[in-house]
């Protein structure tokens, strides 16, 4: 397998963006990404994105992203995994250029969520239909069965999952790409109305349209593109039961910590080598359990590392540098691609006020479902 | 120059709480309360529909402006709720108040800016010269689905504008409109609750229509936010109004007078009209008076208005709207509102 580097990245502002259309927002992702890599041809594109077809009516999306991008002829596909649409695109993207068979791919992730349909629906169908949704339940619900679980066996409070929130509007207010450029307090949080008890509404990401893209090449060829590429070293991705309540500990994200495991062996490395991470805080209650799943806080003790700092820049690992799902926004096919972006700026240093001082190795996981299936990304810096 | 001889206003005395609606569905009324600012809504009786409400309010205009009402040359009432699909609401508002039969009736439909669109017309034709007199209506006995957002909001009452020439209570110096294709809010034929768009109602709809055609109006006028001692923005909630005004650079002391809706709830095609009738109930002659309404679909009117020294004098000749939002008053249950707004199904 050839070593691949993300040469370039580029990604809308994210928000309900009504002016513009699910193409609109792929190509300024896309052209942004091949803008910023001075590139003008595509050997492949790889869309993730989990429900168009719901959201607004339209499939299909591989030959419609490349006719407008104006690359109509270039293999083009959409990736679909619920919310790890993004990620499994990314590594898709990735095993192509890998494998030899491309030389230089798009990929990227793309969700228009505010159209006029009930997302709430929409969203639904990522868990089972016949287990799950039948019987009425949600993600909200679904997450609050998981936080549930978690404060059960380990003892964690809706404090402790308060400052996940905390932490993640403070990291997004310095994001210009973020839909809630805005702090809250522990205070507010647990003020907000309840959605699915315990979470309540400054524990949920929100319904959001954007779209991003990274381009992909061997490494060997990277210099071409720019002088600052940032390589992918390893790769991961795995799936658990569909059906939350068939897992053996509802509190335990089991996908994602087998999806680390494959992604830290195939890179040769381990969490305590990982400097920023980017992983899938759908809810805060997300958050704790993947950072636990991902080797970087022992089980059961997730739910400390926004409250003490660890998780906050300027502590041991920064987690969501970028805001996060909570804060950034979660258009859910394109979550997967924008954490992507974020590590890869971290790397090159070019995050700005939310940089992490020195950063080499980074680390996106994204997940669909209720984690159902999760894909990791580890990257470092290629200069 | 032309303007308004006389305004009256109408609302009926039922009232139900946020709380008892929010009771009944299960949601927490502080959090409606908080994010609505909304506190009680007015309910019509059995016996109140968009043409009685239209009545009281249009009788009140004619006792302030002292004419003989067979002067009125058009009538025109914007409404959502005109009691019939065909059959205007107008011809039994004319007859009721004494006019007719030489007169020019219309009902006009423009979601919640319905009101000012009869009172543009109304003003175009006596500046024109066509008629002497017009009255301009904004009238509604709301819908809102139940478990809707809007069922909080949802309310009845309205407000009557009588426009001439001459002894003008309020001077009209400037109009504008500003309006697009947007389908935020709809309700099609033969559905009896409307539809929206959730949050497509508010930046793409209410606030990009009202900011356009307020900041449009002021540029017309060559004036600013400080000029004015008033302005009333279409209220669908108690937020979206503040949030508006601010964003054009008004206070919350000119913003105030005209904000009923935290008591009276949105009156569709009558809310940014009673608002006007609630600032001419106390404003002092010279004061300049900005009114923007908004319709789903969407829309904006606005109109630069200034108080004359008569305005005083003759006002006092009609109940003022505060008087029927603070006066009697006859709180209901969600039962009984569910009874007087038909909610309920019933053999014949």
């Amino acid at each position: 397998m050839r070593e691949v580097a993300i040469v370039g990245a580029g990604m809308t502002r994210f928000g309900e963006l009504w002016k513009y259309s699910l193409r609109d927002l792929f190509v300024e992702a896309a052209r942004g990404a091949l803008e910023s890599a001075g590139a003008d041809r595509l050997d492949s594109i790889y869309v993730g994105n989990m429900s168009g077809g719901q959201f607004v009516g339209q499939e299909h999306l591989g030959p419609l992203c490349a006719d407008h991008l104006g690359m109509a002829g270039v293999a083009a596909a959409r990736v679909e995994s619920a919310c790890a649409s993004g990620g499994v695109a990314l590594r898709l993207a990735y095993l192509d250029v890998a494998s030899g068979a491309s030389d230089l791919v798009l990929a990227a992730g793309v969700e228009k969520m505010n159209d006029g349909a009930d997302v709430t629906a929409v969203l639904a169908t990522a868990s089972d239909q016949e287990n799950e949704v039948y019987h009425g339940i949600t993600f909200p619900g679904l997450y609050a069965m998981i936080a549930r679980a978690h404060m059960a066996a380990f003892g964690t409070t809706e404090e402790d999952l308060a400052w996940v929130s905390v932490k993640n509007h403070r990291h997004g207010a310095k994001n210009p790409n973020a839909q809630f450029r805005r702090e809250v307090t522990v205070e507010e949080v647990m003020a907000s109305s309840p959605v699915a008890a315990p979470l309540r509404l400054l524990h949920c990401s929100p319904v959001t349209d954007g779209a991003a893209a990274v381009l992909l090449c061997p490494l060997s060829e990277a210099k071409k593109y720019t002088d600052r590429p940032v390589k992918i070293r390893g790769s991961g991705f795995a799936t658990s039961t569909l059906t939350l309540a068939d897992r053996e500990n509802p509190a335990v994200l089991d996908a994602v910590q087998l999806a680390a495991e494959r992604a830290y062996k195939a890179a040769g490395v381990g969490p305590k080598d990982i400097q920023v991470a980017e992983v899938h805080d759908c809810f805060s209650i997300a958050e704790i359990c993947c950072i636990e799943a991902l080797g970087f806080a022992d089980r059961g003790r997730g739910g400390q590392a926004a409250r003490s700092g660890m998780t906050a820049l300027g502590g041991k690992i920064p987690v969501n540098t970028s805001g996060g799902l909570k804060s950034k926004g979660h258009p859910v096919g394109t979550t997967g691609v924008a954490q992507a972006i974020e590590i890869f700026e971290q790397l090159r240093g070019d995050a700005g006020e939310r940089q992490a001082n020195g950063a080499r190795i980074g680390l996106t996981q994204n997940m669909g479902g209720s984690g159902a299936s999760s894909v990791v990304h580890i990257y470092e810096r290629g200069f | 120059m032309a303007g308004i001889v006389g305004y009256g206003a109408f609302v009926p005395r039922n009232r139900i709480k946020s709380e008892e609606i929010a009771r009944q569905w299960g949601k927490d009324p502080a959090v409606i309360q908080r994010g609505l600012l909304l506190k009680e809504k007015s309910v019509p009786g059995f016996d109140e529909d968009t043409i009685t409400i239209s009545v009281a309010a249009a009788r009140a205009a004619i006792d302030r402006a002292g004419i003989d009402p067979m002067r009125i040359g058009a009538l025109y009432i914007g409404s959502e709720s005109h009691p019939y699909a065909v059959k205007p609401s107008g011809t039994v508002v004319a007859e009721a108040i004494g006019t007719g039969p030489e007169i020019h009736i219309a009902d006009f439909e423009f979601a919640c800016k319905a009101g000012t669109e009869a009172m543009f017309v109304a003003l175009g034709l006596v500046e024109s010269g066509r008629v002497d007199y017009a009255m301009g209506i904004g009238a509604d006995t709301s819908q809102g689905a139940p478990d809707d957002a809007l069922e909080f909001s949802a309310s009845a009452g309205g407000a009557a504008f009588l426009f001439g020439r001459d002894n003008l209570l309020v001077d009209v110096l400037e109009t504008y409109s500003y309006t697009t294709d947007t389908a935020d809010f709809w309700r099609r034929e033969g559905e009896f609750y409307p539809r929206h768009g959730g949050r497509f109602t508010g930046e793409p709809a209410y606030f990009k229509h009202v900011l356009a055609s307020a900041r449009g109006i002021l540029e017309k006028a060559n004036l600013k936010a400080s000029d004015f001692r008033y302005a009333v923005f279409h209220m669908p909630n108690g937020k979206f109004p503040l949030s508006a005004g601010k964003t054009l650079g008004f206070k919350q002391e000119q913003l105030e007078t005209g904000w009923v809706v935290p008591q009276m709830g949105n009156t569709y095609s009558g809310s940014s009209p009673t608002g006007l009738a609630a600032i001419l109930d106390i404003a002092d002659p010279g004061d300049l008076i900005l009114i923007t309404s908004f319709g789903s679909g969407a829309g904006s009117d606005s109109f630069v208005l200034k108080a004359t020294d008569l305005l005083p004098q003759q006002r006092g000749r009609a109940p003022t709207v505060q008087s029927m939002l603070q006066g009697p008053r006859r709180y209901l249950t969600y039962g009984e509102y569910a009874k007087y707004r038909e909610k309920l199904i019933v053999n014949d």
